[in-house]
């Protein structure tokens, strides 16, 4: 599982603060830590900013590459905040995201084409969003189609199902579930990824949800996700599930983590 | 609440078939369609979206409330007449250009629609055009708009803009929300409201129309 660490957003209170002072301590710390917590792209986000996204963004990219020794996935629905900061970036980032949406695919197609990179492909159709497992499914796959015509690797697409709030229709969960494990089927050696935060909204306890919507999606055979790996319980699923599906060889990862301190039991 | 309290209970309980039966019995009582309609749907409809803004209740009863609403709105519809006024005032809302998400849009032109105003729901990647069109011709109280990308907020102010060369921006009051969408924002855009959530947009909408 790839893990994409999900701290370093906007729009979360103490980053916005400290990306707004330019308190790079405070910002390399959080990358660091979540590096140390299994991270594998850190998700720089500076979305909040608007207008001034574009400088912010790149700072974040400078800021946290400066620390940890790691690709990070440059996210912002903006080309040009994404554009300037690709350039910043060292290594082969990530891109989220481009989707089928006609602007959207248009001006961010010569940016991921611009160097090697890996891309988050968001099922959002070109004029409404998917609801059933299908359409999630078409999207997936006119994108797949299109980014690998332009000379895009199939192994570097990662398709995000779109996940939406079973609070406003109680058959999301399995629409986003249904559309990775036909993907992953569909097109061996794509990969798919998603957040987990969407998945809750409207409803309590929202932790526990994420956590449990997690263990279904693995189990569904997503490929990255984005997370927040500084929640140990979420951390701790996602390694005793790895371990129980057969992907953990010798149980290494696990018995790590829990040698580190990095599992809680109950 | 009076003599419609039971009704009031099962819709904010969001008990379909008590509802259905309380409506059909105040009815049979000889209760107005109109009085049962304010003092117990609307005002089961007040404290379910009051519930909701203070997180006591959930997204999922919320819809189920409003869903239990429509059911008993169907007895009642039928038996207003031309000219009643039965609405709290006329709202148009939209996600902007650019936008496709619907989900908060959705449950804020449910919960107006569950308060009594009289909802027109243009959708989703609305043009700035498009609004000033539907505002020309519908002649709203207040036109509501929806963005959740930080990209997309500027089609917020564009809009408001547009609406101002067409000379109708005093006509209406506006309000904008959606994940991104900040009260520092709607100040930068002249927007006259921000609403958080689907609860305070109601209270917000009818703050908006007693500055009317």
């Amino acid at each position: 599982m790839i893990i994409i660490g999900e701290k370093l957003n906007t729009s979360r209170k103490s980053i916005e603060e400290a990306v707004n002072k330019r308190d790079a301590a405070f910002i390399a710390k959080v990358a660091r830590d979540q590096a140390e917590a299994g991270a594998h792209y850190i998700d720089v986000n500076a979305g909040t900013f608007m207008d001034e996204e574009v400088d912010y963004l790149c700072w974040l990219v400078e800021t946290v590459q400066g620390e940890v020794d790691l690709p990070l996935c440059l996210d912002s629905p903006n080309p040009k905040a994404l554009s300037e900061a690709i350039k910043k970036h060292k290594g082969e980032p990530m891109i989220n995201s481009i989707s089928l949406e006609e602007d959207r695919f248009h001006s961010l197609l010569p940016i991921i084409t611009s160097q090697p990179c890996h891309v988050v492909a968001l099922c959002m159709g070109q004029t409404s969003m998917p609801t059933t497992i299908e359409e999630r499914v078409e999207v997936g796959s006119e994108l797949i189609k299109k980014l690998t015509k332009e000379g895009i690797p199939l192994e570097k697409i990662y398709v995000d199902p779109l996940v939406l709030p079973v609070s406003v229709d109680t058959s999301m969960g399995v629409a986003a579930l249904g559309a990775i494990h036909k993907i992953m089927n569909d097109f061996p050696g794509v990969n798919t990824i998603c957040g987990l935060s969407n998945i809750s909204f409207g409803l309590p306890e929202r932790r526990l949800i994420n956590r449990n919507f997690l263990a279904l999606c693995i189990a569904y055979n997503l490929s990255a996700v984005i997370l927040d790996p500084l929640d140990k319980q979420l951390m701790s699923t996602l390694l005793t599930l790895e371990m129980l599906l057969g992907r953990d060889e010798y149980c290494g990862n696990f018995i790590d983590a829990y040698q580190s301190g990095r599992i809680v039991g109950n | 609440m009076n003599e419609f309290e039971a009704l009031a209970q099962a819709v904010i309980k969001g008990d379909i078939k008590t509802a259905v039966a309380e409506t059909q019995r105040a009815l049979d009582g000889g209760s107005e369609a109109k009085s049962i309609l304010d003092k117990g749907l609307i005002a089961a409809m007040d404290e379910v979206g009051d519930r909701y803004s203070k997180g006591l209740i959930f997204v999922p009863q919320m819809l189920r409330s409003a869903k239990t609403m429509q059911e008993c709105m169907k007895l009642l519809q039928p038996l207003f007449q031309e000219g009643d006024v039965t609405s709290k005032g006329k709202v148009l809302i939209g996600t902007v250009k650019g936008d496709l998400h619907d989900i908060g849009k959705n449950l804020v032109g449910m919960m107006m629609g569950g308060a009594g105003f009289d909802i027109t729901d243009l959708g989703v990647d609305i043009p700035p055009e498009k609004f000033v069109q539907k505002i020309q011709e519908l002649e709203p109280d207040i036109v509501c708009m929806s963005a959740l990308l930080s990209t997309t907020m500027p089609s917020m102010s564009r809009t408001i803009e547009a609406m101002q060369k067409a000379g109708v921006r005093d006509k209406v009051k506006v309000m904008i929300g959606g994940a991104p969408v900040t009260e520092k924002y709607a100040r930068e855009i002249k927007a006259d409201s921000y609403a958080s959530d689907a609860g305070s947009a109601v209270s917000k909408a009818k703050e908006l129309l007693g500055a009317l």
